[in-house]
C-alpha cells in the first residue's frame, strides 16, 4: 500500500494550542451540518478527501436526477411514518427504529454506487437503505408485519432483511457487527477481483465498539474496497454524542489506521452525493478505504418506545424546520420550476405507494407452521 | 372525507392510557409528522403525530383524560378537498375501538390464502442415513498425522475451489501455531493464506462477512479459547443469518483450530467449548478423533453450504493413524461412528476422548467386559440413532467427555438415552468428565482434573454392576 508522507511530517502542533476551545463546548450534540472549514481543522492529517469535498460540496445533479432524489428520500419517509402508524395499531412488533430524518444519507450514497456490483450492510435501522436500493416497499412492509411475504419470509423482521439479490446483505442487530462483516464483503470484492466496493454504515453509538477499530486496521492494512460510513444522528439511543464519545469528530477516527475521513452533511443529499461520488472515486482507485462521518439527525425516538426525554422538542422541531432534507430538496425542485401541482401529485402517488405497501403487509398470509424448521440449515444430514 | 385519529398503542403491551395534552386544537392545518397529542403510558409520555395531511376537526377526547382505550377515536382529521379520491388509503387500517378486540384487528389478513389447518407442525423431513463410503478393496493405507492430515484436507479443496482461502494468526509466514497450515502458503500465495492481526473478533467478522460474499473461508483460531472473543460472530452473524434471511444469505464458513485442554496451559487456555456450539441452531460442530476422521471432515466441512464449528485438539495433532489413499476421501456430516465394537457397554466420547475410551475398552477386555466404542465425531446434528442403535445393543452406556460434566455433550446423551432408549437401559447412563473446576496449573492438579482411561473403566464397570 502506498502510505503517504511520515506520519511526524504532517502533525501539528498539540491539539489543545489549535483550539480555542474544548470540542464538546464548541459542538451541540445535535448540529448536524457544521460547515467547518479545513483550514480550522488542520491538526487532522488524513484530510485531501474532505478538501476535495469541500472545493465542490454539491452535486450538480440533473431534474430528471433531483426528482428521483425527492421521491426516494419522500418514499422513506412516508413508509416509516405507516410503520410507526402500523406499529401503534399492533401490527408490527417487536423493535421497529425509524430512518425520518436520516433519509439523504442513504439516498445520497446508495445513488453512486454500481448496481449489481457493489453491495451495502448496515445495522438494525434498516428500512431506508433497502428502499434507497429499490428493494419493493411491499416485502419490507410484510417482513414487518411478519408474513410469509416478507423479504425474510417474516422469520428476521425489521432489524434483519436482506436481498442478496440486490447486494444487500442486512439489517444486523448486533451494534457494530456488520462493519467486520462489511469488512469480508469488501475482502470478498477485492478476492475477486470484480471492481467492487462494500459501503457498511453504522451509527455514532456503534462506532465506539472495539470491532469497528480491529476491521479498521484490517481494512487498512490490507487495503479493502470499503466506504465505512459513520452516520451520527446526535444520539446512541439517548446517550448524546458528547456524553458517550471522547473525540466527536468520528471522521478522524480512522487517522490511527491511515484511512482518510470525510466531514459530510448528512441532511442535504447534494452534498451526501457529491461526498460519495469523492470516497467511491477513491476506494475503486484501489487506495483503500475511506471513512465518511454523515451528520445527520433523527426525529423519532431510537425505537417505538423511546420516552424522548433526553432531548428537547424544541430540538427536534429546530431540525425540522430549518434542515429537513426533504424540504430542501422540495425547495429546490420549485426553484427549478416545478409546479406546486405537480409536486404534489409526486406526494400523492407515493403516499398511494406506502398505502398499497401496508395494506399487501396486512392482508398477506402469516407464515405457514412448518416454516419454522425451514431454513435453520441449508444442507439436511 | 374524514379520517379517524384513533388512541395509539405506543408499546407492544399498552391496552389503554392517558391523552395528557392536546398540541392542536380544532381547525388546525396539519402535516404529516407534526404532533397531534402527548400521550402517557404506564413507562412515559409519548408524542403522537400526524400521519396524514389535513385539518383537525372535531376533537372527541379532551385533554386529561385518563384510561383511553386503544384504538378509540380522539378526533377527526378531515383530508385535502383534492385528496378526496384517495382517502380510502390515508384511513388507517381500521382497528376496533375496544381493546378485547385488538387481537382480531391485529390479525386482520393474517390466515389470507390459506386453507385452514389442524395439521401439526411438520418437522422436516431427515436425510437418509448416509453412511461413511466403501473404501475400495486394495487401497493402500497411509499412516498420517492428524496435523498432515488436517492441512492435506486444506490443501486439496484449496486446489479444487478458488473460493477457498485460509485465514488466521500465524497462519502463512509463521506456518501455523500449531504447524496445521504447513506448507500452505508457498502452495497458495499471501492471497489465500492470510496472517491476520491477534484480533479475533474482527477477523471472525470479516471471514463470515466473506463467506455471505461468495468465497469460502476457512478461519483458524490459534485455539478456541480466543474465539471467545469472536463468538458473537460466530453464533449471531454465521449461525442466524440463513433462517433470518428466510434463506437468502448463506454463510459456507469454517472455524477452526485447537480445542480443549492442552498441556499444563491453566484454565484461561483449557476448555471444550464443544457443549456451547453444539446447543447452537444453525451451526455444524465437528469434534473428530482420528486422521482419517480429521481429513474426511474437514473436506466435507469445507465444501459445507453451512457455517461449521470444527474442533481439533492440540494433543491429538501429532498421533498418527492409518489413512487411505484415495483421490478425494470425504466422510457424511453428522454421523457417529462405531470404533470398537462390543457387547456390553457403549462408551460414546468424541476427540481425544476417544483414545482414553479405546484404553479403557482394552482394560475392561482383560476383565472379561466388552466395551463399544462410539465416537459422535459430529456434535451437531448430532447421530442420535447411532446411540440408541448401539443402546439397544449393549443396554448399558456412559459418556466419556474432556470437558465438564454440566450441560455438557454427556448431558445431551444422557437426555437421549432417557427420552427414547428407556426401555433398553439395563443401568444409569453414567457421564465421566472432567471435575467441574477450572483447570489448575499444577501438574498433580491437573491429571486428577482430566479424563483419564481409569475413570472411564470405573464407570464401565460399575453400569456392568462389577464393582
Amino acid at each position: 500500500m502506498a502510505k503517504p508522507a511520515p506520519k511526524a511530517a504532517s502533525k501539528p502542533a498539540p491539539k489543545t494550542a489549535a483550539k480555542p476551545a474544548p470540542k464538546a463546548a464548541s459542538k451541540p450534540a445535535a448540529k448536524p451540518a457544521r460547515g467547518k472549514s479545513v483550514e480550522s481543522d488542520e491538526d487532522f492529517a488524513l484530510r485531501s478527501l474532505q478538501m476535495a469535498h469541500e472545493d465542490n460540496k454539491r452535486f450538480d445533479a440533473s431534474d430528471e436526477q433531483l426528482l428521483h432524489f425527492y421521491e426516494q428520500m419522500l418514499l422513506i419517509r412516508r413508509f416509516e411514518e405507516r410503520a410507526g402508524q402500523l406499529y401503534g395499531l399492533g401490527l408490527i412488533g417487536g423493535f421497529c427504529h425509524l430512518y425520518i430524518g436520516q433519509e439523504a444519507v442513504a439516498v445520497g450514497l446508495q445513488s453512486a454506487l454500481t448496481e449489481g456490483l457493489d453491495s451495502v450492510i448496515t445495522g438494525y435501522r434498516d428500512h431506508g437503505h433497502m428502499l434507497a436500493y429499490g428493494i419493493d416497499p411491499n416485502v419490507i412492509m410484510a417482513e414487518l408485519t411478519g408474513r410469509q411475504a416478507g423479504i425474510s419470509k417474516g422469520k428476521g423482521g425489521s432489524m434483519h432483511m436482506f436481498s442478496t439479490e440486490h447486494r444487500f446483505y442486512g439489517g444486523h442487530g448486533i451494534v457494530g457487527a456488520q462493519v467486520p462483516l462489511g469488512g469480508g464483503l469488501a475482502l470478498a470484492h477485492k478476492y475477486r477481483e470484480d471492481g467492487g466496493l462494500c459501503l457498511a454504515y453504522f451509527g455514532d453509538g456503534a462506532a465506539n465498539q472495539g470491532q469497528v477499530y480491529e476491521t479498521f486496521n484490517m481494512a487498512a492494512l490490507w487495503n479493502l474496497p470499503i466506504v465505512f460510513v459513520i452516520e451520527n444522528n446526535g444520539y446512541a439511543m439517548g446517550t448524546a454524542v458528547k456524553r458517550s464519545s471522547a473525540e466527536t469528530e468520528f471522521y478522524r477516527r480512522g487517522t490511527a489506521f491511515r484511512i482518510p475521513g470525510m466531514d459530510v452533511n448528512g441532511m442535504d443529499v447534494l452534498e451526501v452525493r457529491a461526498a460519495a461520488e469523492i470516497a467511491f472515486a477513491h476506494v475503486r482507485e484501489g487506495k483503500g478505504p475511506v471513512l465518511m462521518e454523515l451528520n445527520t439527525y433523527r426525529y423519532r425516538g431510537h425505537s417505538m418506545s423511546d420516552p424522548g426525554k433526553y432531548r428537547t422538542r424544541e430540538e427536534v422541531q429546530d431540525q425540522r424546520e430549518h434542515n429537513d432534507p426533504i424540504e430542501r430538496i422540495k425547495k429546490e425542485l420549485a426553484e427549478r420550476g416545478k409546479t406546486e401541482d405537480e409536486i404534489k401529485a409526486i406526494d400523492k402517488a407515493i403516499r398511494a405507494r406506502v398505502a398499497e405497501a401496508a395494506d399487501f403487509a396486512e392482508n398477506s398470509p402469516e407464515p405457514d407452521p412448518a416454516e419454522l424448521y425451514t431454513d435453520v440449515l441449508v444442507e439436511s444430514y | 372525507m374524514a379520517v379517524e385519529l384513533k388512541m395509539p398503542a405506543l408499546s407492544p403491551t399498552m391496552e389503554e392510557g392517558t391523552l395528557a395534552k392536546w398540541l392542536v386544537k380544532e381547525g388546525d392545518h396539519v402535516g404529516p409528522g407534526d404532533i397531534l397529542a402527548e400521550i402517557e403510558t404506564d413507562k412515559a409520555t409519548m408524542e403522537f403525530e400526524a400521519i396524514d395531511e389535513g385539518t383537525v376537526g372535531k376533537i372527541l377526547v379532551e385533554e386529561g383524560t385518563e384510561n383511553v382505550a386503544v384504538g378509540t377515536v380522539i378526533a377527526m382529521l378531515s383530508g385535502d378537498d383534492d385528496d378526496d379520491d384517495d382517502d380510502a388509503e390515508t384511513a388507517a387500517p381500521a382497528p376496533s375501538p375496544t381493546v378485547s378486540d385488538k387481537d382480531d384487528e391485529a390479525g386482520e389478513g393474517k390466515g389470507a390464502g390459506r386453507e385452514p389447518s389442524e395439521a401439526e407442525i411438520t418437522k422436516p423431513v431427515k436425510a437418509k442415513a448416509q453412511r461413511d463410503p466403501e473404501v475400495p478393496r486394495g487401497t493402500n493405507m497411509a499412516t498420517v498425522s492428524v496435523r498432515e492430515a488436517l492441512r492435506d484436507a486444506m490443501a486439496e479443496e484449496m486446489r479444487r475451489d478458488e473460493r477457498v482461502f485460509v485465514m488466521g494468526e500465524e497462519v502463512a509466514e509463521y506456518q501455523g501455531a500449531y504447524k496445521v497450515t504447513q506448507g500452505l502458503l508457498a502452495e497458495f500465495g499471501p492471497k489465500r493464506v492470510i496472517d491476520t492481526p491477534i484480533t479475533e473478533y474482527g477477523f471472525a467478522g470479516i471471514g463470515t462477512g466473506a463467506a455471505m460474499g461468495g468465497l469460502r473461508p476457512i478461519v483458524e483460531f490459534m485455539t478456541f479459547n480466543f474465539a471467545m472473543q469472536a463468538i458473537d460472530h460466530i453464533i449471531n452473524s454465521a449461525a442466524k443469518t440463513n433462517y433470518m434471511s428466510g434463506g437468502q444469505m448463506r454463510c459456507p464458513v469454517v472455524f477452526r483450530g485447537p480445542n480443549g485442554a492442552a498441556s499444563r496451559v491453566g484454565a484461561q487456555h483449557s476448555q471444550n467449548y464443544g457443549p456451547w456450539y453444539a446447543s447452537v441452531p444453525g451451526l455444524i460442530v465437528i469434534a473428530p478423533y482420528d486422521s482419517s476422521d480429521a481429513k474426511g471432515l474437514m473436506k466435507a466441512a469445507i465444501r459445507c453450504e453451512d457455517p461449521v464449528v470444527f474442533l481439533e485438539n492440540e494433543l491429538v495433532y501429532g498421533r498418527s493413524f492409518e489413512l487411505p489413499e484415495l483421490d478425494d476421501h470425504v466422510l457424511p456430516i453428522g454421523k457417529a461412528r462405531i470404533v470398537r465394537e462390543g457387547s456390553d457397554v457403549t462408551i460414546v466420547s468424541y476427540s481425544i476422548g476417544v483414545g482414553m475410551a479405546l484404553e479403557a475398552a482394552e482394560k475392561l477386555a482383560e476383565e472379561g467386559i466388552d466395551a463399544e466404542v462410539l465416537d459422535l465425531r459430529t456434535l451437531r446434528p448430532l447421530d442420535k440413532q447411532a446411540v440408541l442403535d448401539s443402546l439397544a445393543k449393549t443396554n448399558r452406556v456412559i459418556v466419556a467427555e474432556e470437558g465438564w460434566p454440566t450441560c455438557s455433550i454427556a448431558s445431551e446423551i444422557i437426555s437421549i438415552c432417557m427420552e427414547d432408549g428407556f426401555d433398553h437401559l439395563d443401568a444409569p447412563v453414567l457421564r465421566v468428565c472432567n471435575v467441574d473446576v477450572p483447570l489448575p496449573y499444577a501438574a498433580n492438579l491437573e491429571k486428577i482434573a482430566l479424563l483419564n482411561s481409569g475413570a472411564i473403566v470405573e464407570a464401565a464397570k460399575k453400569v456392568c454392576y462389577q464393582d
